[in-house]
């Protein structure tokens, strides 16, 4: 792993309502990358940046959080989060929350500008080039709309993932194209959300890989959600588990080993 | 044709688009179709981005100066012997359209493709005064013939299928003989357009939709693959342009620099087939023409617009890129969004048109991937315009109750992290326990939404923040 000489920044990490109550183990993940590259991270007390409420039209609850989340994160160097979707809608959407107050603006600004995505901040900011990381299988990447399109990430995530040992990265078709997960939307609009998300697994599955891999975990849980109904052995992960080395927790809705008897016995649907 | 509102039904309307076989057969050519095309179209043209940049600024300028280049334009079709009718609604643009058909004591309108005409319900206004209109953009022609309202605005018919088209060639053109081979597209074509040119040489009275409508000369333009348009405007005794206020550009330069990106954004093609241009009507020497020009511009809510914060959807030069692009579009098509315009331009402008309480559906139902954002020619930010229409929604108590009072359940933790860490590392221990042995649920309480169709994983179980406090003061004591 390429590192600068300098003294540590300092990165506090955003772990995301979805990673800190669901996956926790992407965190760390998250955590082991940062650490590697040279960062020193800390964890200050979080909750949400605020997304559910601003696609909802929530603008004071937005509001709010936003001033939550940049009070508890601003004296960090780097603030980053294990989301394309989370950092984006700090970094692009935090400042239209200020707009007409000059005493927020600047500092919302000065906030904004050090808010990142973890991949593309390891490979951006960081000048991460490898990983010391091994996966043994073909794995196929998903680019989530927020982090792709807010974000710019697409090269980086593909670049890390090139220097895991044993990695084979197989593209599947429309790997840019929506989940159909949208936040709120998959449950706002389930059957349209089905429609889209039905595409998503059959082009997975069209890929040949064993393992997805994307960078968002409401992405994530979304597509394995899916492909878990259809019956599929796919196993879906945080792309930073990948590219921190971390096997021991079980792919995304799988049960740990231990109980793994009892819980694969009772989802015989194989298509 | 109907302009019955169904935008309130969205979610049925959406069940029923995606039970439909035909229609999702017809439905999974659309994003190959017309993606692949566009993409190539634009990398091939090394100034794409910024004639993207110019076109929004061209749209920018004339919505800031609007009422000085309508009047110009007024000014201008008049010198050139036209005349120019300003309609507040659609009412008074159908009644401007029916008066003019009535004073040339027209039985039979021609029509070449206006989104305009569809938005006011034209077609059923003339029949209803006696008066045939006859729509001969291919498209439109099968949609009339079946009696439905079009699921694009490029591409009015692109929910049929071959199949069902020849279908209705049998029922409505039962004159010809039954035997005939049908089978291939260019078969079809060719009988709509035998059909079509009786229909051409019989009309009083061409209605045309327009593109653009140039303000330094009068003239209004629009492009076409088929060369309906042309036969309809230049064959009968009149030539009536619908127009919508925002057609309006400053200059023929502008105009060139649009219809760079307007093609190549819509279908992929560098110009389309025919790009048509008329200043006035027929003069002395002039060997064919109208007898009469008339344009009307209808307003219909759009004026508002300009002062609010939707203005940014009047550059929109109806390309049709965004709902190319969009995945809801291309899960249950056109005619689910409800009304006249389909897709994130539609989820935009149609609460616009028809007020949110109709038309809340739309914006949103979008997962904001902002793919439509991405190839906007004239870059309007329809996610965030559809996210504004969320906001006047919640902020005048239209969002359903449940999705509101979940919305603050949640935002009452989510700004007490007092509260907030214990009760989220309370209810993960309870669900991980829950799907400790599976992993997943198939079905939970109060999450109906996603596990009709997904498994919903488990949490692995404690909060990250959680283990994080417990592994620092674990590290702190070990100093």
């Amino acid at each position: 792993m390429s590192m600068r000489e300098q003294s540590p920044v300092s990165v506090g990490l955003f772990v995301t309502c979805l990673v800190d109550t669901m996956r926790p183990s992407v965190g760390f993940a998250a955590v082991r990358l940062l650490e590697a590259a040279g960062c020193a991270v800390s964890v200050p007390r979080q909750t949400c940046c605020g997304q559910p409420a601003f696609n909802s039209g929530d603008r004071a609850t937005t509001r709010a959080l936003a001033e939550q989340m940049i009070t508890a994160f601003e004296t960090f160097d780097y603030v980053v989060a294990p989301s394309g979707s989370c950092a984006g809608m700090i970094k692009t959407h935090y400042p239209e929350l200020f707009v007409g107050e000059p005493d927020w603006m600047p500092r919302v600004e000065r906030f904004c500008a050090k808010v990142f995505e973890l991949v593309s901040f390891l490979a951006d900011v960081r000048g991460v080039t490898h990983v010391a990381a091994a996966y043994e299988g073909t794995v196929t990447y998903h680019d989530s709309c927020s982090g792709l399109r807010e974000l710019g990430i697409q090269a980086q995530p593909r670049q890390l993932l090139a220097s895991v040992a044993g990695l084979t990265l197989a593209e599947m078709p429309d790997s840019d194209v929506c989940c159909g997960f949208g936040g709120t939307f998959c449950v706002k609009y389930p059957d349209v959300s089905n429609a889209i998300v039905e595409k998503k697994a059959a082009n997975i599955v069209a890929s040949g890989a064993d393992t997805l891999l994307a960078g968002d975990l409401g992405c994530l849980m979304n597509m394995a959600g899916k492909l878990q109904r259809e019956g599929r052995s796919i196993r879906v992960r945080h792309v930073a588990e990948v590219l921190a080395g971390i096997g021991d927790t079980p792919p995304i809705g799988q049960p740990r080993p231990s109980a793994a008897g009892l819980g694969e016995a009772g989802q015989g649907r194989k298509p | 044709m109907s302009v019955h509102i169904t935008s309130p039904d969205f979610k049925a309307n959406a069940r029923k688009a995606l039970a439909d076989a035909p229609l999702q057969q017809a439905l999974a050519k659309v994003g190959p179709g017309f993606i692949g095309k566009r993409a190539a179209a634009a990398d091939k043209l090394p100034e794409f981005k910024a004639l993207r940049d110019s076109a929004r600024d061209i749209k920018n300028h004339t919505l800031a100066h609007l009422d000085l280049y309508l009047e110009r334009f007024e000014t201008k079709a008049r010198a050139a012997g036209g005349h120019v009718h300003f309609a507040v609604d659609a009412a008074q643009a159908r009644d401007i359209v029916l008066d003019i058909c009535r004073q040339l004591g027209a039985k039979t309108v021609t029509k070449g493709k206006s989104m305009i005409s569809e938005e006011i319900a034209l077609n059923d206004h003339l029949e209803a005064n006696g008066i045939e209109p006859v729509e001969t953009d291919l498209g439109e022609y099968l949609i009339q013939i079946r009696g439905e309202g079009p699921s694009h605005i490029i591409a009015p018919a692109i929910h049929l299928n071959k199949e069902q088209v020849e279908a209705d060639f049998r029922r409505v053109h039962a004159d010809l003989p039954p035997e005939r081979n049908l089978s291939e597209p260019t078969a079809l074509l060719a009988e709509a357009r035998g059909k079509l040119r009786e229909r051409f040489l019989a009309a009083d009275v061409g209605i045309t939709g327009a593109n653009f409508l140039v303000a330094e000369t009068g003239t209004s333009i629009i492009v076409t693959n088929e060369g309906n348009g042309d036969l309809t405007q230049t064959l009968p005794k009149a030539h009536i342009v619908l127009a919508s206020l925002e057609k309006l550009v400053p200059t023929l330069e502008d105009v060139s620099q649009l219809l760079r990106v307007l093609a190549r954004s819509a279908t992929g093609q560098e110009m389309s087939v025919y790009t048509t241009f008329s200043t006035g009507p027929r003069r002395a020497d002039d060997l064919d023409g109208p007898g009469e020009y008339h344009v009307v511009i209808l307003d219909n809510g759009r004026s508002g617009m300009l002062a609010g914060q939707f203005r940014e959807m009047l550059r929109c030069i109806r390309c049709g890129a965004c709902m190319n692009h969009c995945p809801v579009y291309h899960a249950v098509g056109g005619h689910a969004y409800g009304w006249v315009y389909p897709g994130p331009m539609g989820a935009v402008l149609t609460p616009s048109l028809i007020g949110i309480e109709k038309g809340r559906n739309l914006p949103n139902a979008s997962t904001f991937c902002g793919r439509c954002e991405q190839v906007c020619p004239v870059r309007i930010p329809l996610p965030k315009l559809m996210r504004n229409w969320r906001e006047k929604e919640f902020e005048r108590h239209l969002t359903p109750a449940t999705q509101r009072y979940g919305l603050a359940f949640w935002a009452f933790f989510a700004r007490r992290g007092w509260l907030y860490r214990p009760a989220t590392r309370a209810a993960m221990a309870v669900l991980a326990l829950a799907g400790k042995a599976r992993g997943r649920f198939s079905k939970l309480p109060l999450a109906g939404g996603w596990t009709q169709y997904r498994e919903f994983p488990a949490p692995e179980g404690g909060t990250f923040q959680a283990q994080w406090a417990a592994r620092t003061s674990a590290q702190k004591s070990a100093r």
